[in-house]
């Protein structure tokens, strides 16, 4: 029974609990187990709830044994990103400002899989308030590679894809702000999807950035994910960026046809500086799908180099802005030093906040004061719009765009760390994307060498393909992504943990 | 390079108590940060109007109806110290 469900995909675990070949409570315990075993090497978990599973999964199971059809999540297990709130379960954004935190409310999204009867194995690390792309900024430390624990798991939802890719969890919720979901996806070999802005509730998830902010998810393939975007997608009352946009049944449209479907690889995503494995990977990736009937062309995008240049600035001037909320007075830390008001406030955020998310919001107050803020903020956004109007031209003549997911492979811990500019020059190739609101995947496609030292996984680290599709156009890229995982086994690919 | 005073300005904006050494640090990452972004001064932008969202989506309302917080209980529970049935908040006058 051991080593069965660890790798295994949430389309077969539901007909495996539909069967009743295993229940909720087998499957439960079984993670758990491997938590407590395994996640000493990963760092993967700031939270386990282990006594809730337990009963989540009961309950899940005599649902189960009641007549009628299950939900598609009913019964599974899943950890959520640490930025999820989940009501009475500590959610600390892996900050010490919320060490103690016990929300009074659900996320909707959290709320959306507990109606699904879902069982939640617990709260996943991240880089401090997803401020990051290591997890290194987490205030409980980093999480680790299941590929070379020596090296980061990328971020910020580095907790959620090595959760997933150690097999601590069949799947995970994970966000993106600039890269959070596929930058980590990629170096952890995982399937991750990065929804269109809007088209998920942010209610609930502790903000960053809130006009980028996009909850999504890691799995261990596209079908798993098209099943996961159904459930996790919708408008929200409680969220008035989400779009009425109705919500396709992503997993029944499943098609792995990508005759005539027209690829852009944007050139300019092939950067200085990428390494070699990497390059060679994605361009095998596209060459698949030259295979397959898809047609391939060169594009441009010029102003992609922009992306991370407008992102440094608009990031932390919406970080600067939502963090403002902790102030020692109605939750999260507050100081023990006595004093006036705002002493107490200036204490309580000394104490609370970590080093980067200081940075940011001192550089976002920097950008955004009288004087600077036409010439830093408001540029920025206009850089945006150029940005935004290259995409919606490429769109004109492509379908989806193809191209890496990361210049790297998994660097080594603490390479990021005293770089104040890694989290926005790793995510380069996401940024751009996000900053448009666009949806997109980044699935595994192979191995490559690091450039930073050996590793001594056999195979080399994980390569992520990227695939980017017009706003709203979540069903072209999960096809997309579809198709690659029929024709190829690189998602089966799992460390030896 | 930013002076000592404007970092410990943002740090006061920001109501953030910044150690001598935390302002050091800070004056460097910040020109970093500062000097990296310094190239979209160049992008030609005439014309251009800023964007502040992507979703198109205007005024998105929902109606004004008043619904009962179940959770009273639980969100001053989270707070450091509360009277009454209210958060307490330190004497401004």
């Amino acid at each position: 029974m051991a080593d069965l469900f660890e790798f295994i995909e949430l389309t077969e675990l539901r007909k495996l609990l539909d069967t009743k070949k295993v229940s909720s409570t087998e499957l439960t315990k079984f993670f758990l187990q491997r938590i407590k075993d395994l996640d000493k090497d990963y760092n993967a978990y700031v939270t386990v709830t282990e006594q809730e599973a337990l009963k989540d999964a009961k309950a899940a199971d005599d649902y189960i044994a009641s007549p009628g059809e299950n939900p598609f999540l009913c019964g599974i297990p899943y950890a959520s990103k640490d930025l999820f709130c989940t009501k009475g379960i500590r959610t600390t954004a892996s900050s010490k400002i919320l060490d103690n935190y016990l929300p009074p409310h659900d996320a909707t999204v959290t709320k959306k899989l507990k109606e699904h009867k879902s069982v939640l194995l617990g709260k996943t690390n991240l880089d401090e308030f997803a401020h990051g792309s290591s997890t290194e900024t987490s205030a409980y430390g980093p999480s680790k590679n299941p590929w070379d624990n020596s090296r980061i798991p990328g971020g910020s939802s580095g907790g959620s894809t090595a959760a997933v890719a150690a097999g601590l969890a069949p799947w995970a919720t994970a966000t993106e702000t600039g890269g959070s979901i596929r930058q980590p996806a990629s170096l952890c070999g995982l399937s991750g999807w990065k929804p269109t802005y809007g088209r998920v509730s942010r209610y609930g998830i502790i903000a960053m950035g809130s006009s980028l902010d996009s909850p999504g998810a890691v799995a261990n393939s596209v079908e798993d994910l098209a099943h996961l975007a159904e459930i996790m997608s919708g408008q929200d009352v409680k969220d008035s960026t989400t779009g009425p946009v109705p919500v396709p049944a992503y997993s029944k449209q499943l098609s792995a046809d990508m005759r005539g479907v027209k690829i852009g690889v944007p050139k300019e995503y092939f950067v200085e500086g990428m390494e070699d494995g990497v390059k060679q990977r994605v361009m095998e990736a596209i060459e698949e799908y030259r295979k397959m009937g898809a047609r391939i062309q060169e594009v441009s995008l010029p102003n992609t180099k922009y992306g991370s240049l407008v992102y440094a600035i608009v990031c932390p001037s919406e970080v600067a802005s939502n963090l403002m909320r902790y102030d020692g007075i109605r939750y999260g830390h507050s100081t023990k030093e006595g004093g006036s008001l705002l002493e107490t406030y200036e204490k309580s955020r000394a104490e609370g906040f970590g080093d980067e998310a200081k940075r940011r919001i001192l550089t976002g107050t920097y950008v955004l004061s009288a004087g600077y803020y036409d010439a830093y903020y408001k540029k920025a956004q206009k850089v945006r719009s150029l940005i935004i109007n290259e995409f919606q031209e490429v769109f004109k003549r492509v379908d989806i765009l193809a191209c890496p997911s990361s210049p790297n492979v998994a660097i080594k811990l603490g390479g990021a760390k005293d770089n104040p500019l890694f989290g926005y020059i790793a995510d380069q190739l996401n940024i751009p994307g996000s900053l448009a609101g666009l949806p997109a995947l980044s699935i595994p496609c192979g191995f490559a060498r690091p450039s930073d030292g050996d590793t001594p996984s056999m195979d080399g680290l994980p390569v992520g393909l990227q695939i980017i599709g017009p706003q709203w156009g979540e069903q072209q890229v999960f096809n997309a992504g579809y198709a690659y995982q029929q024709a190829t086994d690189w998602h089966k690919k799992h460390p030896t943990v | 390079m930013l002076t000592r005073e404007e970092v410990l300005k943002l740090g006061k904006l920001s109501r953030i108590a910044l150690s001598e050494a935390e302002v050091e640090k800070f004056q460097k990452n910040l020109d970093t940060i500062l000097g990296y972004v310094d190239e979209l001064k160049k992008v030609d932008t005439e014309g251009l109007k800023e964007v502040n969202q992507v979703t198109g989506l205007i005024n998105v309302q929902r109606p004004d109806e008043a619904v009962a917080a179940e959770n009273r209980e639980e969100i001053l529970a989270q707070a450091p110290e509360t009277k009454d049935g209210y958060f307490k908040v330190k004497a401004i006058l």
